[in-house]
């Protein structure tokens, strides 16, 4: 299971080392309180459940071809999020610290690419968003284009 | 051939509802889904293109040929992370 409803249990994903790791990485993905300059007051996630889980475990089985010797746990949490939760931890472990960042990086990369999940930002003001990643904006229509002419 | 259509975020709220079942002739893809889909709804006729689709809970392009009792859902922008 990848996706959860409760607080992500850090400590738990942390406690499954082996013996011949010598590095752990940690990506811990924390909930924000503006976004493109907007005040954002709480987050809600939702996810396509079934298919979630299943990217997901093809993610891990990318991730165990690409860097064999790298161990990677993920967990998205779902459902209504405060300011300063975690939304999403990878954490990787490797005999050697480049696989285990190499791998931490490539996951967090990919969960955002292709799993159905997805983000409401409510604001002071009672109004919402769905943010959409790929208009570098909320998706609101008076958002402006950050990455034009960079 | 009836399939059933799930709808999410942005999606769902366009929509007001979280799926349908829709009669479709046998032999439609899931182009003609959207088409049909983007017909009815306004929201879905502003997008310029077919957004990402799966089938049976895996990504699927548009010229897979939908079965009886498929499950199809059309995703709006995935945000996780």
């Amino acid at each position: 299971m990848y996706l959860t409803t409760s607080p992500i249990d850090l400590p738990s994903l942390l406690h499954e080392s082996r013996a011949s790791d010598g590095a752990v990485a940690v990506f811990i993905g924390v909930v924000r309180n503006e976004n493109e300059g907007r005040a954002t007051t709480r987050i809600r996630y939702e996810a396509y459940g079934p298919m979630a889980e299943s990217e997901m475990d093809k993610i891990a089985e990318g991730l165990r071809r690409e860097w064999p010797a790298a161990q990677v746990r993920m967990m998205h949490r779902v459902g209504p999020l405060e300011i300063g939760e975690a939304s999403v931890a990878v954490v990787a472990t490797s005999p050697h610290r480049a696989d285990a960042f190499a791998a931490c990086r490539a996951a967090i990369d990919r969960i955002k690419t292709t799993v159905p999940i997805w983000k409401k930002e409510y604001h002071p003001d009672g109004s919402s968003d769905w943010v959409d990643p790929t208009r570098g904006s909320t998706g609101r229509e008076d958002a402006p284009d950050r990455i034009r002419g960079s | 051939m009836t399939v059933r259509i799930l709808y999410f975020a942005s999606f769902r709220e366009a929509a007001g509802r979280d799926e349908q079942r829709l009669d479709l002739p046998e032999g439609s893809k899931v182009r003609d889904l959207w088409a049909a889909l983007a017909a009815s709804l306004p929201h879905f006729a502003r997008f310029p293109s077919m957004p990402p689709a799966a089938v049976n809970r895996a990504y699927a392009p548009g010229d897979t040929a939908l079965a009886d009792g498929d499950e199809v859902a059309f995703l709006p922008p995935v945000a996780g992370g």
